[in-house]
C-alpha cells in the first residue's frame, strides 16, 4: 500500500488543533496524518509528490443542498444572465439582454440536424432584463418550424414557441389557466407560469418529464462540476431513488474514475411516511463510500420569489395571499416520529417563516415523547427565520443550510417586491445562526444557482446583490466562518464530520486544490480564488484533463 | 366536445378536503355504488390502504383492480403522469375521480387537468368534517388552507353530520363556498350521482377566485402619484371599476375609484391601506398593459412585477 505525502504551499486543515501545516500524507485513499514531511515520513515508506507544491490544500468542499439535475440542464442552451461554465469546462458569457438570449438559441436552432428537433434553453432571467415579457412569436423568429422552449432561472416558468403549444394541443381560444396568459387574440402567448403548466408543454420541447431525474451521461456531467469547484461530497437533495435509478447511481459513483461523493436524499413528497421511512431504512444498506443513501428529505413550503411559501404575518410586502403547504402537519409529525424512531435523518425545506416555525413546534412535540439524541434534523433553505427561531434550533439540536447564493441573485427582489427592506436583510442570517450555535452549511441549491462553494462562501461574507448592494449588513460572516460552513460545517449537517470536512488523520483524503490561499485574497475577491481541481479518496481530478 | 382526434372527452371529479374529512370513505363508497360505470379512482397513496378489501379484485403494483371494472391508483408525485395511464387503459374509465392531498387547492388541479388533452373538469367536491371544520379553518398554520379548499367548491359534502351540530360548520361553508351546492352527510353516503355530475362552472376553475367572466388585478402603490391624474387615467381604460388608496407627492392619501363612466378621487385619513384594485372583462383583460399605465412614470418598479404573483402550485420548488 503505498504512501503519498504531497506538499503543498499550504494546507488549511480546518482542525483547529493544527489548523495549517505544509504536507499531507494519503494512504489507501484516506489520510496518514497532516504534518511537516519530518513527522510523516516516519510513518515509512512513501513517495513525496510535489505537484501541489505551489498550490493551496484544503478539504475537499461539501454542497449540501444541490441537485444532480446540474448535470442533464447543461445540455440545453445556457440563457443565463451571469457568466457559467459547464461540466466540460466552457465558460458561457452571459446573455445580457433578450436578444442576445435569441441569437444564442438562433445560433444552437441552425446546428440542429433537421428542422423539427426540439429546442430547449434554461436559466433565462427576466429579472434582470427588465422584466420584460417574452412572447412565442420572439420565439417563432428563432424557429417557427421546431418545438423551443425554455426554463427560468426560478424553475417556475416556460416561454415556449408556437409549434411548441400546437403539438401540446394548446394553441386554441378559451384556455382557462392561472397559468397561462392569454394574449389579445385569444390565444396563450407562450410564457408558461408553473410546472402543472409548462409541463404539458415541456415534453414537447425536450424537458423530461419528472426534472429531477438524472441519467447516468448527467451524473458524469455533475461529477465534473464538482472538480472544477473543488467539491468532493455533494448532496442530491430530493431523489426518487426509484428501483432503476439506484443501481445506475452506484454503478456510476463505483466506476473508479468518478471524482465525488453523492448523498441523494429520499424525497418524500407523494409517499405516506411509513413507506418513506422504510425505503429510506433499507437503502441504508445499500451504501457505498462515494453513495451514501438513508436520508429523507421533506418540503414543507413553497418559495418566496413564487410567493407560495408560508410567510407569517404581516406577509408578502406587495400583499399576495400567503403560499401553499405540500405537507400537513399531521404527516409531519408521523413522518418525523417514525424517522426518529427508525434512526433516518431528515432534511426539511422550509423558506418562509411560518413553515419554519412549523417545522420547529413539530420537532419539538415529537421530541417530547422521544428521546432522541444527535438527530441533527436540518432546515434547508430556511431563508427567513428569525432570531427567535434560530435560538429554538439550537435548542431543538436543529441544523440548518442557509441559501446564501440567493441573497445574491434574488436579494433586491426580496427588498423591493416580497419582503421588504427589513426582512429581506435578515433572509439568510449566518451570523444569527452562528451567534446561537447552530450548526450551519450554506449551499447553492445547484441548478437554481451554478454550483461553487467559494462563491457560496463569497455571498456570505459579502452579502452584495446582483446589483451591487449591500444588504443585511449585520449577518456577514467572516472567511474562516464560511470556510468552515462548506467543509466542516455542511459535513455535520450530513453526519458525515468523521469522516470528511477537515484534513486530520484518519479522515477521507478529500481536498480542494486551490491556486491561492482564500484567506488571504481580499474577502470581495473570495468567488476569484480558482481551483485547480481536487483530490477525492485519494485520486487526484485536474480540472484541466476532464 | 371531444379532443385531439375522435377520442371523447373523459370527465374527471376532483375530490378534496383536508386530512380526515372522509375523503378515502367517499372513494369507497363510490367504488361501491358505481353501478356499473367504469370508474377510474386516483388517489394520493396507499399509506393505510384506501380500498375495501371486499372489494379488491387484485392488486399490481400503484394499481388496484376493483370487482365490476373500476380501478384504483396511486399517483404519489405524479399525477400528470397517472392521469396519462390511467386515460390510456382499455377499456378507457367511464369517469375519473381524482382525490387531491389533504393541503392541495383543488381549483388548481382542476385547472390543470382542463390543459390535459382528453381531459375535462365536470367539478370539484370538497369534503369538510363537520366535527372538526371550525377549528380546521382557524387552525393558525392549515385555517387558510381550509377555506380557499371550500372556495374552490362546486359541491361541498358536510361529512359526519351525526358527531356533532351541523349548524357552525354550515355557517362558514355558507360564508366560505358562495357559490357551491351542499348536502349533508354520514360516512360520506351521498349519491354517486350528486358527485360525478357536470357542474356548469366547473370549466371557471381558473378563475374561481375571480367573478366569473371578470379578471381583478391588486396592485400594490408606493410612490407618489397624482390621485386627479391617475382616476382620469382609469376612467379611460375601460374597466368595469377601479378602486383603492394613493398618495400624492405631499404624502396624504387619497381615496381613488373609477368606472367606465367617471372617476373620483378624494382626501381620506392616513394610515390606511394603499394600493388599487381593478376589475374587467376577461375578454379584453391585459394585466401587463394595466400595470405598465399605473406605475408612477415609471419609477416605480414594483407594480411592473405584480401580475407575476401568481404561485407554483402541483410541484414544489427544488
Amino acid at each position: 500500500m503505498e504512501t503519498v505525502i504531497y506538499s503543498a504551499k499550504t494546507v488549511i486543515t480546518m482542525n483547529p488543533a493544527r489548523p495549517e501545516v505544509s504536507h499531507v500524507a494519503v494512504r489507501d485513499g484516506r489520510i496518514l496524518g497532516a504534518g511537516s514531511l519530518r513527522e510523516l515520513a516516519i510513518w515509512g515508506d512513501h513517495r513525496v509528490d510535489d505537484r501541489f507544491a505551489d498550490k493551496v490544500l484544503m478539504p475537499g468542499f461539501v454542497e449540501g443542498h444541490a441537485h444532480t439535475m446540474e448535470g442533464t440542464l447543461w445540455r440545453n442552451v445556457y440563457c443565463g444572465f451571469f457568466d457559467r461554465t459547464d461540466p466540460a469546462g466552457r465558460t458561457w458569457e452571459g446573455a445580457k439582454s433578450l436578444d442576445a438570449v435569441f441569437a444564442r438559441l438562433a445560433e444552437a436552432s441552425a446546428d440542429l440536424p433537421d428542422d423539427e428537433t426540439p429546442l430547449s434553453g434554461w436559466q433565462l432571467d427576466p429579472i434582470y432584463l427588465d422584466n420584460v415579457k417574452v412572447s412565442r412569436g420572439q420565439l417563432d423568429a428563432v424557429s417557427a418550424i421546431r418545438p423551443i422552449g425554455v426554463l427560468h432561472a426560478s424553475g417556475h416558468i416556460m416561454n415556449v414557441n408556437t409549434r411548441a403549444l400546437e403539438l401540446a394541443g394548446l394553441l386554441k381560444p378559451g384556455i382557462n389557466h392561472p397559468g397561462i396568459p392569454l394574449g389579445r387574440d385569444g390565444l396563450p402567448t407562450g410564457e408558461l407560469r408553473g410546472p402543472e403548466a409548462y409541463m404539458p408543454v415541456g415534453v414537447h420541447v425536450g424537458f423530461d418529464r419528472d426534472v429531477l431525474a438524472c441519467d447516468a451521461a448527467g451524473l458524469w456531467d455533475f461529477g465534473k462540476l464538482c472538480v472544477r469547484t473543488g467539491t468532493t461530497t455533494i448532496t442530491d437533495l430530493a431523489a426518487r431513488l426509484g428501483e432503476d435509478s439506484v443501481p445506475m447511481m452506484l454503478e456510476v459513483t463505483g466506476h473508479k474514475n468518478y471524482p465525488a461523493r453523492v448523498v441523494p436524499l429520499r424525497f418524500a413528497l407523494g409517499s405516506p411516511p411509513e413507506e418513506v421511512i422504510a425505503h429510506a431504512v433499507s437503502l441504508q444498506k445499500q451504501s457505498t463510500d462515494r453513495l451514501r443513501l438513508g436520508r429523507v428529505k421533506v418540503v414543507a413550503d413553497g418559495s418566496i420569489q413564487g410567493f407560495s411559501a408560508r410567510l407569517r404575518w404581516p406577509g408578502y410586502f406587495n400583499g399576495a395571499e400567503n403560499g401553499l403547504w405540500y405537507i400537513a402537519p399531521e404527516q409531519l409529525r408521523e413522518l418525523f416520529d417514525r424517522a426518529l424512531a427508525a434512526g433516518v435523518q431528515v432534511h426539511t425545506h422550509t423558506n418562509g417563516d411560518q413553515a419554519t416555525e412549523l417545522v420547529l413546534d413539530t420537532l419539538d412535540e415529537v421530541l417530547r415523547d422521544r428521546a432522541a439524541t444527535d438527530h441533527r434534523f436540518t432546515l434547508q433553505h430556511c431563508q427567513l427565520a428569525d432570531t427567535a427561531q434560530f435560538r429554538r434550533m439550537a435548542r431543538l439540536g436543529m441544523c440548518v443550510n442557509l441559501f446564501a447564493n440567493h441573497h445574491f441573485y434574488w436579494g433586491d427582489e426580496h427588498y423591493r417586491l416580497t419582503v421588504g427592506p427589513e426582512r429581506a436583510e435578515r433572509m439568510n442570517a449566518c451570523a444569527t445562526a452562528l451567534t446561537h450555535g447552530v450548526p450551519m452549511a450554506i449551499h447553492s441549491d445547484a441548478p437554481v444557482t451554478p454550483l461553487g462553494p467559494l462563491f457560496t462562501a463569497w455571498c456570505a461574507v459579502n452579502r452584495i446583490t446582483a446589483s451591487g448592494r449591500l444588504q443585511g449588513r449585520h449577518e456577514r460572516i467572516s472567511v474562516a466562518d464560511a470556510l468552515w460552513a462548506i467543509t466542516l460545517g455542511a459535513a455535520f449537517t450530513l453526519k458525515l464530520d468523521g469522516e470528511i470536512g477537515s484534513i486530520e488523520a484518519g479522515k477521507k483524503a478529500d481536498f480542494a486544490v486551490l491556486d491561492e490561499d482564500p484567506r488571504a485574497v481580499e474577502p470581495i475577491d473570495l468567488r476569484h480564488v480558482s481551483v485547480w481541481g481536487t483530490v477525492q479518496g485519494g485520486r487526484v481530478f485536474a480540472a484541466a484533463d476532464l | 366536445m371531444t379532443a385531439t382526434g375522435d377520442h371523447p372527452v373523459t370527465p374527471v371529479t376532483v375530490v378534496g378536503g383536508y386530512l380526515g374529512a372522509g375523503k378515502t370513505t367517499l372513494v369507497n363508497h363510490l367504488l361501491r355504488n358505481a353501478a356499473g360505470l367504469r370508474l377510474a379512482v386516483l388517489v394520493n397513496d396507499f399509506g393505510a390502504l384506501p380500498i375495501d378489501a371486499d372489494l379488491i379484485e387484485s392488486q399490481d403494483g400503484d394499481t388496484i383492480a376493483i370487482a365490476g371494472g373500476c380501478v384504483c391508483c396511486s399517483y404519489g408525485s405524479d399525477m400528470t403522469d397517472a392521469l396519462r395511464q390511467v386515460l390510456a387503459r382499455d377499456p378507457a374509465p367511464d369517469h375519473i375521480v381524482l382525490e387531491a392531498s389533504g393541503v392541495a387547492l383543488p381549483g388548481v388541479i382542476a385547472a390543470s387537468v382542463d390543459l390535459m388533452p382528453g381531459l375535462s373538469t365536470d367539478g370539484v367536491v370538497i369534503l369538510a368534517d363537520t366535527e372538526n371544520l371550525i377549528s380546521a379553518a382557524a387552525h393558525p398554520y392549515m385555517g387558510d388552507t381550509i377555506t380557499r379548499q371550500l372556495a374552490d367548491a362546486d359541491l361541498v359534502i358536510l361529512n359526519k353530520i351525526d358527531l356533532a351540530d351541523p349548524a357552525p360548520s354550515v355557517a362558514l361553508i355558507a360564508r366560505s363556498a358562495g357559490r357551491a351546492a351542499v348536502v349533508q352527510a354520514k360516512e360520506a353516503a351521498v349519491p354517486p350521482d350528486l358527485i360525478l355530475r357536470r357542474y356548469p362552472d366547473a370549466h371557471r376553475s381558473a378563475a374561481r377566485h375571480d367573478t366569473a367572466g371578470y379578471a381583478t388585478l391588486s396592485l400594490p402603490m408606493v410612490g407618489a402619484i397624482d390621485p386627479q391624474d391617475l382616476a382620469q387615467r382609469l376612467a379611460k381604460l375601460g374597466l368595469l371599476r377601479a378602486k383603492g388608496f394613493v398618495l400624492d407627492a405631499q404624502g396624504a392619501r387619497w381615496e381613488v375609484q373609477a368606472t367606465a363612466a367617471r372617476a373620483t378621487a378624494s382626501p381620506v385619513s392616513p394610515g390606511g391601506p394603499l394600493g388599487l384594485v381593478l376589475i374587467g372583462l376577461r375578454e379584453t383583460w391585459d394585466p401587463d398593459a394595466l400595470s405598465a399605465m399605473l406605475s408612477p412614470s415609471g419609477a416605480d418598479a414594483r407594480s411592473k412585477d405584480t401580475p407575476d404573483t401568481h404561485r407554483e402550485t402541483a410541484s414544489p420548488p427544488l
